[in-house]
């Protein structure tokens, strides 16, 4: 869908249509749902597993910036260079991201296995032992 | 899909401005790049601290309060009303670009107002999260709640929490400076008087770009 680009002065020019704009509007709420649908599911019976649930958020939330960037602000109309300006930039960063949180995994992975004082420290239950914290209207005098 | 341009059009030997956009727009997009860099920087910093600490609080235990429900647990439910706002005023916001290429001066003042309104009901909400969690204690150097597994939490939870949702929030804020400006000078018919609203086009892309920061703060500290 080509857009036409005028000064103004043109009256003749295609009805700009909203409907789009609207067809994204819903798209985007509709995904919103669906990691909301998932969550609550997953919060209710545990499936999917934790790991399966963050691999399909990922992905959902990279449909929405996917459609935000394509529609709302317009790229996906522009000319091809500019589209590959922040296309490809962005597609590095993807990576760079992907391969930090792997850093991080490992840095635990190794951290864990040859620091038996920090993997046993991290294994003692807080002082709380109900699990919850206690809104502060509920009990004023529990500990923080 | 893209612009369809004549084979063999050379950009950048002058004359034309090139990727045939105009240079504050080209700007606004390098700026937003730079801004999505200091942004992912946080939140890379966020996830390899986390996923490198055994143990973490559970967003469904901590973010559960709702405005006027008093105990009531509604894990995510706020946090989805957010979204939504944010997204309602992107949307109006693209509708102001349109009017503005239809060089209807009211309809983009109509939809301005609306996406004014977006930002502040945002920034409202993010206030009473804020003002909630500190309620129970949380601040930066204090984290009140555990981790899921019931090993006591580090404060690394709520340092991310309140800097990453804050600078955000800032962000929101300076956004909604820029788009009152912008709704002022439509008034003013500035935009009517230089022929185009391209200035308008300019704020929606920073627009955009802090909606688009949400969806992906929401994921990391909501979600995930």
């Amino acid at each position: 869908m080509s857009t036409t680009q005028t000064a103004g002065s043109h009256h003749h020019e295609p009805e700009f249509s909203t409907k789009p704009i609207w067809r994204t509007f819903w798209i985007l709420l509709g995904i919103t749902l669906v990691e909301l649908v998932l969550a609550t599911i997953h919060l209710k019976t545990g499936f999917p597993p934790k790991l399966v649930l963050n691999g399909m958020y990922l992905i959902l939330t990279c449909a929405k910036a996917f459609y935000i960037i394509a529609e709302f602000m317009h790229l996906r109309h522009e000319l091809k260079n500019l589209i590959m300006t922040i296309g490809l930039a962005a597609l590095l960063f993807v990576w760079f991201i992907i391969a930090f949180l792997w850093d991080g995994g490992s840095f635990k992975e190794l951290r864990n296995r040859y620091d038996r004082h920090h993997y046993e420290m991290s294994k003692e239950k807080a002082p709380n032992p109900e699990g919850e914290h206690e809104p502060a209207a509920k009990k004023p005098g529990s500990a923080e | 899909m893209a612009q369809t341009i004549p084979a063999g059009q050379k950009w950048w030997s002058g004359g034309k401005s090139p990727f045939n956009v105009e240079y504050g727009k080209l700007m606004m997009w390098y700026f937003l790049m730079s801004d999505a860099f200091t942004f992912g920087a946080f939140l890379i910093s966020y996830g390899s601290i986390r996923f490198a600490t055994n143990g973490w609080p559970d967003p469904n235990e901590v973010f559960r309060a709702f405005p006027g429900m008093g105990g009531l647990h509604l894990p995510l439910v706020f946090v989805s009303l957010m979204t939504f706002i944010l997204i309602m005023s992107s949307v109006t916001m693209v509708l102001a670009v349109a009017a503005g290429h239809q060089n209807d001066q009211k309809a983009v003042t109509k939809w301005m107002i609306l996406t004014i309104i977006g930002g502040i009901a945002f920034l409202s909400c993010q206030a009473w999260e804020w003002t909630h969690l500190h309620g129970e204690g949380a601040w930066w150097g204090r984290n009140p709640f555990i981790n899921a597994d019931g090993s006591k939490a580090t404060t690394n939870f709520t340092n991310f929490f309140f800097t990453i949702t804050g600078f955000h929030g800032f962000h929101v804020f300076s956004g909604v400076i820029i788009n009152i400006i912008m709704l002022i000078k439509n008034l003013r018919g500035d935009f009517a008087k230089r022929g185009h609203y391209l200035m308008i086009e300019k704020a929606g892309l920073y627009w955009h770009f802090v909606d688009l920061v949400w969806v992906f703060v929401f994921t990391c500290f909501y979600l995930l």
